[in-house]
């Protein structure tokens, strides 16, 4: 594994020896330009398109066998920023690479080094492919097993994510949700992956079976080293799995750092705002509940506020950050903060 | 106490499929005080959802109400006609569900909705009939609430769908209010700003409500009382804080400690073996007995709800005191 120089200052954050380096990245998406709107482009002529930028200049990197998690309302950009270091979107500026080598090349993911498991189990498998074939397809398609041995290849991996390996020839329907989910992660680690990408693998399953399959994943990504990256708007599931956090709002990251740090003393307002918007287990029946709600919504990404895109929302928004865009701020080791204010956020906290 | 508002007692809903009988409610009973907020918990199959049908009469074929009473202000719902308890839904008790998208007609505004709904009980002017509707609106917390009056359901976010579907199901103010996961699709920023405006408005109207959900931190931040379903049954009632804090009936126990905040981070959580059964091939006896680590023989025989004091459970073998949450 190549270790790479440490990024001390800048964009890059605080130092990690990176294995995953997300540089720079960017994706938008907007309305397909029709040929003749490509022609006039080409020419020059300013075509008028709305795009929304899903996710906007994301640096990160993840260090061989950690756990990122990804956190955020929905429509933050943490499912895009997902497919693109898992070479499912190819990114409208910047690139992704694993241990130095890209994932994307003209548009074409070029590795089978990263996997991903999807949020619902019952649209991520082929309902008509026995789920023994659905796992093999990969390995014997890029020459990690061969056709003759295939059959044992499947039956090791069901039992590595506790599938009994008579079950190979039986349908997706023909399993619970949470087996099902079992299966989707044997196909993704049967390609022997370094990076898992976990898009809510949990979000769609009973409340006894997300046990089951946390304990799965944490079991896994540590018996075979793996580099993940777990996203999850389920802030208590991220909480239990990752070693460090990163907090995304519209598109951009806000806050990153270790989640211990992050959890215990957030250095955004967002961050605080949105660990504190979490309801937790209430035992005093006399206690009224007091939720810290953020006020509003989530401004439409079409058309997001100038300066920094919370302040709208943002209790200790000042001048500056209705006209300027924060940088990054280096905390602490390992932390970072897209924020004018976090001073203040900081010293207001108070632990408890 | 004072009487019930809601008084449910063993409650039997079955469905009659080609498969066989479904037991999907088995001898569900419960009370349900006035502004009281009971949290319904189980797991998606234990019933909780058919429960909140039967109470307002809407199970449909081959699904019938089978045995059991439901008696809304002295008044029993079951053997009302069709007709009688149409008059009562919607004025008396009232639901709203997981997804507000599906509730609300995408082929009509807000205003002309809500206006609906009003007719529907009442005889007013469209004048007073859309003050009202912005009364109702304005009280779940949207701003601009007559301008929004004219807008469609797509101009609104998630959240805000779904603050109108409660304000529908408010307009008349009902004695009870079934909510089923209704803030379990919503960004928690947004579900945090709804569970505390639903707690007021039960202490404001009266109304009382029961929260049914999956995520236990949901219903013990908003209920009172709680009960834990499990295959059509429920398993364990009480106290919100007693529950959860001195859990009896080992799925309780399983179900809080297999949250992660439970474990230390990085940890392996407590695990329930198994999944939930098949209501058509249920065990005999207790139901949870093939995933329970304290089940023997005399599980073999379904259990009875042991009353004592103000809680309840189904089980030959509880967990000893303080099996949960550490005070």
């Amino acid at each position: 594994m190549a270790l790479f120089p440490s990024r001390c200052s800048g964009r890059g954050g605080p130092s990690v020896s990176a294995f995953v380096t997300i540089d720079n990245v960017s994706r938008l998406f907007g309305p397909k330009l029709s040929t003749g709107e490509k022609i006039a482009a080409k020419l020059g002529a300013k075509v008028e398109t709305r795009s929304v930028r899903a996710v906007s200049d994301v640096t990160l990197s993840v260090r061989k066998g950690e756990t990122l998690g990804l956190v955020g309302d929905s429509g933050c950009g943490k499912s895009t920023l997902g497919r693109l270091i898992a070479g499912i979107l190819s990114p409208t500026t910047g690139s992704v690479k694993i241990d130095g080598a890209p994932v994307m090349k003209n548009g074409k993911k070029v590795t089978t080094r990263v996997q991903t498991v999807f949020q619902d189990p019952f649209a991520s498998l082929d309902p008509r492919m026995k789920v023994g074939e659905t796992v093999a397809e990969g390995p014997v398609a890029h020459a990690l097993t061969t056709k003759a041995n295939a059959d044992t290849y499947v039956a090791d991996w069901f039992t590595r994510v506790g599938l009994d390996p008579v079950w190979v020839d039986r349908y997706p329907h023909q399993f619970s949700g949470g087996q099902r989910q079992r299966i989707a992660i044997a196909r993704a680690l049967a390609m022997q992956p370094d990076v898992l990408i976990c898009d809510e693998p949990v979000a769609s399953l009973d409340v006894s079976i997300q046990a089951q399959i946390i304990n799965l994943f944490l079991e896994l990504t540590r018996g075979l080293d793996l580099t993940s990256v777990f996203i999850s708007h389920d802030l208590s599931v991220v909480q239990h799995v990752s070693d460090r956090v990163a907090v995304m709002y519209l598109g951009r990251i806000v806050e990153l750092g270790p989640v211990a740090e992050v959890f215990g003393q957030p250095a955004h307002p967002y961050t605080a705002a949105l660990f504190g918007s979490v309801p937790k287990l209430v035992l005093d029946a006399d206690e009224l509940v007091r939720f810290e709600t953020i006020e509003g919504e989530v401004p439409s990404p079409l058309s997001p506020p100038s300066g920094c895109y919370y302040h709208p929302r943002c209790p200790l928004a000042t001048e500056i950050c209705r006209t300027e865009q924060p940088g990054t701020t280096v905390v602490s080791d390992l932390r970072t903060v897209a924020c004018h204010n976090f001073e203040a956020q900081l010293t207001d906290h108070v632990p408890g | 106490m004072t009487d019930p508002v809601l008084s449910v007692k063993n409650l039997t809903t079955h469905f009659f499929t080609r498969a066989g009988v479904v037991k999907a409610v088995d001898g569900v009973s419960f009370d349900l005080a006035k502004g009281e907020i009971m949290g319904l918990v189980g797991e998606s199959g234990s019933g909780k959802t058919v429960t909140g049908f039967s109470l307002l009469g809407l199970v449909d074929a081959p699904g019938r109400i089978v045995a059991g009473s439901v008696t809304l202000n002295g008044t029993e719902l079951t053997t009302l006609s069709g007709r009688a308890l149409q008059s009562r839904r919607g004025q008396e008790i009232s639901m709203i569900f997981q997804d507000p998208i599906a509730t609300l007609n995408p082929m009509l505004t807000i205003g002309q909705q809500m206006q609906m709904a009003i007719d529907a009980h009442e005889r007013m002017s469209k004048r007073a009939a859309m003050a009202r509707a912005a009364e109702a609106l304005t009280q779940v917390g949207i701003p601009s609430a007559e301008a929004r009056l004219r807008a469609y359901p797509h101009e609104f976010s998630g959240g805000m769908r779904q603050r109108v579907a409660i304000a529908i199901a408010l307009l008349h103010r009902p004695a009870v209010l079934v909510a089923d996961e209704p803030t379990t699709a919503l960004d928690v920023s947004i579900q945090a700003q709804i569970l505390f405006q639903m707690r007021d408005l039960a202490a404001q109207t009266g109304t009382a409500m029961i929260w049914i959900s999956h995520d236990l931190a949901v219903v013990s931040s908003l209920a009172s009382k709680l009960a834990v379903m499990y295959a059509g049954r429920i398993v364990e009632q009480g106290p919100t804080a007693t529950l959860l804090r001195d859990p009896r009936h080992p799925y309780t126990a399983g179900l809080i400690a297999s949250l992660p905040a439970m474990a230390k981070p990085g940890m392996p959580l407590t695990q329930i073996p198994g999944t939930t059964p098949s209501l058509l091939s249920l065990p005999p006896g207790c139901p949870f007995a093939p995933r329970c680590d304290r089940h023997t023989d005399a599980c073999l025989h379904k259990p009875e709800m042991t009353m004592q004091d103000n809680r309840g459970w189904r089980c030959f073998h509880p967990v000893a005191q303080d099996a949960g949450v550490p005070a």
